[in-house]
């Protein structure tokens, strides 16, 4: 059962992951990344961190994703990446030195030892997560508190303010005479 | 825990190279979000598969808290960038090169 949900998690993952970076639209960037965001939850389930799971289905889907969708709307996506880019060659590059980067991540994650622990029951849930924030974490807790209240007034008053004189893009041939 | 711990870690290290492709190549500042948003849920999956490993509930409090941080980042960037968007039209980042020198 773990093994068919662990297939069928990571394959989805994956691909959503192709999907962010592949997209044409971004809401289908967006929607992919929906899909990675609910296979990673269901993951968490058989790694026993089921309010972690809960969270990243209401933070991540819920807040996140919507966000995204949010925005992609009010910019109303209308600048596609028609131009070439002014860097030519990036994805001749990225995609070497992303296969590089995987095998060595893949070479350290590899050299860790295999040995798995003995759970205590309740591990992972709503209840030991929570006595340990209000615990041993309870100063970062607060610190992330400040955190939100923090992105809630830059949120406030980056949305609030007018806007600001507008400055047309630079053009490709004003980049030539710049 | 039938599945091994590497395989998940594999997954996690596909993933998070996958959020760098997308920072590398995309150019709309938009993608460039979702693809370190994927970085970070990579990360996020090496951290709780450690805490599995190990028993331990630390790992877990540390997803909890780049949870935090990841959606601050989301909502503060994406302010900026619908600024930016206002101001200038575009959101591909190329095009944003105001303190080039």
């Amino acid at each position: 059962m773990e093994v068919l949900l662990f297939a069928v998690g990571a394959a989805l993952s994956v691909a959503g992951g192709l999907g962010v970076v592949a997209a044409r639209q971004p809401v289908h960037s967006a929607l992919s990344l929906l899909l990675v965001l609910g296979s990673l939850a269901v993951l968490y389930l058989t790694l026993a961190a089921e309010f972690l799971a809960v969270l990243q289905v209401i933070v991540y889907a819920g807040a996140i994703v919507v966000l995204f969708l949010f925005v992609i709307m009010l910019l109303h996506a209308r600048t596609p990446e028609s131009r070439p880019s002014p860097l030519g060659g990036q994805w001749s590059l990225a995609v070497p030195l992303g296969a590089a980067l995987w095998a060595g991540l893949s070479y350290a994650v590899l050299q860790l030892p295999a040995a798995t622990h003995e759970l205590p029951p309740e591990f992972g849930s709503t209840e030991a997560v929570g006595r340990e924030l209000f615990s041993r974490f309870l100063l970062p807790f607060e610190v992330a508190s400040l955190l939100l209240l923090v992105g809630i007034v830059a949120a406030v008053v980056l949305g609030s303010s007018p806007a600001p004189p507008s400055v047309p893009p630079r053009s490709a041939s004003g980049r030539e005479e710049a | 825990m039938t599945v091994p711990a590497a395989a998940y870690l594999l997954l996690s290290a596909a993933l998070f190279t996958l959020g760098t492709v997308g920072v590398l190549v995309r150019r709309t500042a938009l993608i460039l979000f979702m693809s370190i948003e994927l970085m970070l849920n990579a990360v996020n999956l090496a951290f709780v598969t450690l805490a599995r490993v190990h028993a331990n509930l630390d790992g877990q409090l540390a997803v909890f808290f780049v949870l935090v941080v990841a959606a601050v980042e989301v909502v503060v960037g994406l302010s900026i960038l619908v600024h930016i968007f206002r101001s200038r039209d575009t959101v591909d980042v190329d095009e944003v090169d105001l303190l080039r020198g």
